[in-house]
């Protein structure tokens, strides 16, 4: 027998799937953190406080923010790089992409081509996300993340990102069940049906939740506006002031 | 499986006009440039599109070129592009299809003329790189020994798979392997998951992976599951892919 190829393109394939998941995962843990804000400024002051490790440490360090975000940022980056090798990448690949879409109107097909193109997006809105919560990370919480959308003038990027994100990470959690076989049981094409219907599900309530949370941000940035920078001072510490 | 669904066939009064328009070159004529050209042609019941177009060459246009030879959807030569979707024509009624029917020949194939193209070629060139026959250690198979039994689900399972036809429509329903040609389609990973499905195959994990282990191999494939849309034996292929997947990630 020939020496055997390489084992890399196999754990390549692992490896993007595995960060895909990871990255999916976090991204709607974080939809549901980022709108506590919907339950009033003190629950989203708890939950800023507690990726700060205050209820552990008893007072708050936003380094720990940092060494999430470091660890957010190398999970996106090596998924980005690993999915570049499914990037069409010539104008013989483009072109030969474009005359498939152009008579092969492919649902399935075209989820992909949307994830490329959301995929290509997170390139750049991530990464300003990303290093802002890096180096800003005690820039969190009911007013500081307010002035952020608003004076800030981040919610035209949340407003993409929260897109491409949802619809990415949807698609891409849709697409790796699939890719591996996996919850397709004896019935594939009743489950793969089964499993698009609950992945419009999730899409669409993160992207509900996530349009009613940057409203709410928005809204509170409004009207901080004038004294953005100030922070917020929960309920329980005035009262006990 | 394989039938064409029995259904009532409404008597109808007078037949539909039928306008068939294909997407027409010829190779061997490379000064013409492909052009479109439309054919009427008057339903009858139960009409395929395998009679339509033969309708056509006997009384039309002799010169229209396309491939048929069982009619029946076992041999797999009439795959083409109808209404944008690959199909076998000789399985296609033309009463689950709109008055205007427009075919293209199978994309990502040596083109012969017009509807007719050349899959054998790719398959052929497929098949020898990832050696889709069965492949035994033992040199020398005695005649005179019984064969070997098998169980019966497990032949039933073979058996399966073993329905695919070559027909292309896989290949050419596949963004992948219309991007990279040198990806080996839903049609040979199908056909590796057969073999290695057979305990008459003494292949292992590692020989199988030495030719599919990689970007052109089942690596390449991006789940987007157009094979799975359009074959039109209706096999199992992402469920495949992704079992030959598995055993490929998990190989030491």
């Amino acid at each position: 027998m020939v020496a055997p190829i390489s084992r890399w393109p196999a754990r390549l394939d692992v490896i993007q799937g595995v960060t895909g998941l990871l990255l999916v995962l976090f991204m709607w843990a974080h939809m549901g953190f980022v709108s506590s804000i919907l339950l009033g400024k003190d629950a989203m002051y708890f939950v800023a406080r507690m990726f700060e490790g205050e209820p552990i440490f008893g007072k708050p360090y936003p380094f720990l923010v940092s060494i999430v975000a470091a660890v957010v940022f190398i999970l996106f980056a090596v998924h980005a790089l690993l999915a570049l090798r499914k990037f069409p990448s010539s104008f013989s690949q483009y072109r030969a992409l474009s005359q498939h879409l152009g008579w092969f109107r492919h649902p399935d097909t075209l989820l992909w081509v949307l994830q490329v193109i959301t995929g290509f997006a997170l390139f750049f809105l991530a990464s300003v996300h990303l290093y802002q919560m890096a180096f800003h990370p005690s820039d969190i919480g009911p007013y500081a993340s307010s002035d952020r959308v608003w004076t800030g003038r981040m919610w035209p990027l949340y407003l993409v990102m929260l897109f491409a994100v949802e619809l990415h990470g949807g698609i891409g959690f849709y697409r790796l069940l699939l890719k591996w076989g996996v919850f397709l049981g004896d019935n594939p094409k009743r489950n793969r049906r089964r499993l698009q219907k609950i992945k419009w599900g999730i899409t669409i309530f993160f992207i509900v939740l996530g349009l009613t949370t940057l409203g709410a941000y928005m809204k509170i940035g409004i009207e901080h506006a004038d004294r953005a920078g100030e922070r917020y001072v929960p309920a329980a510490k005035l009262g006990g002031e | 499986m394989n039938l064409i669904p029995a259904r009532e066939i409404a008597t109808q009064e007078t037949p539909r006009k039928l306008r068939i328009t294909v997407l027409r070159h010829n190779p061997s004529e490379p000064d013409i440039t492909p052009y479109l050209q439309t054919f009427e042609v008057e339903e009858g019941e139960g009409t395929t599109l395998f009679i339509a177009l033969n309708e056509i060459r006997e009384q039309q246009d002799a010169s229209l070129q396309f491939d048929f030879v069982c009619r029946a959807g076992v041999c797999g030569s009439c795959a083409m592009i109808i209404n944008g979707k690959p199909a076998l024509a000789c399985r296609t009624l033309t009463r689950d299809l709109p008055d205007h029917v427009q075919l293209a020949p199978l994309p990502g194939f040596e083109l012969i003329g017009d509807l007719s193209v050349n899959t054998g070629k790719w398959m052929r060139h497929m098949a020898e790189r990832v050696q889709t026959w069965l492949h035994r250690a033992e040199e020398t198979i005695s005649l005179d020994a019984l064969e070997e039994r098998q169980d019966p689900d497990l032949a039933e399972k073979i058996y399966e798979l073993e329905r695919c036809i070559e027909c292309g429509c896989c290949v050419a329903a596949c963004g992948t392997a219309q991007m990279r040609p040198d990806f080996v389609g839903a049609v040979g990973l199908l056909q590796l998951a057969r073999f290695k499905l057979d305990p008459r195959d003494t292949r292992e994990d590692a020989d199988y992976y030495q030719v599919i282990g990689d970007e052109s191999g089942v690596f390449g494939c991006m789940t987007l599951l157009g094979c799975e849309d359009v074959c039109p034996k209706e096999l199992p292929l992402a469920q495949q892919i992704a079992y030959m997947r598995r055993q490929m990630a998990l190989i030491k």
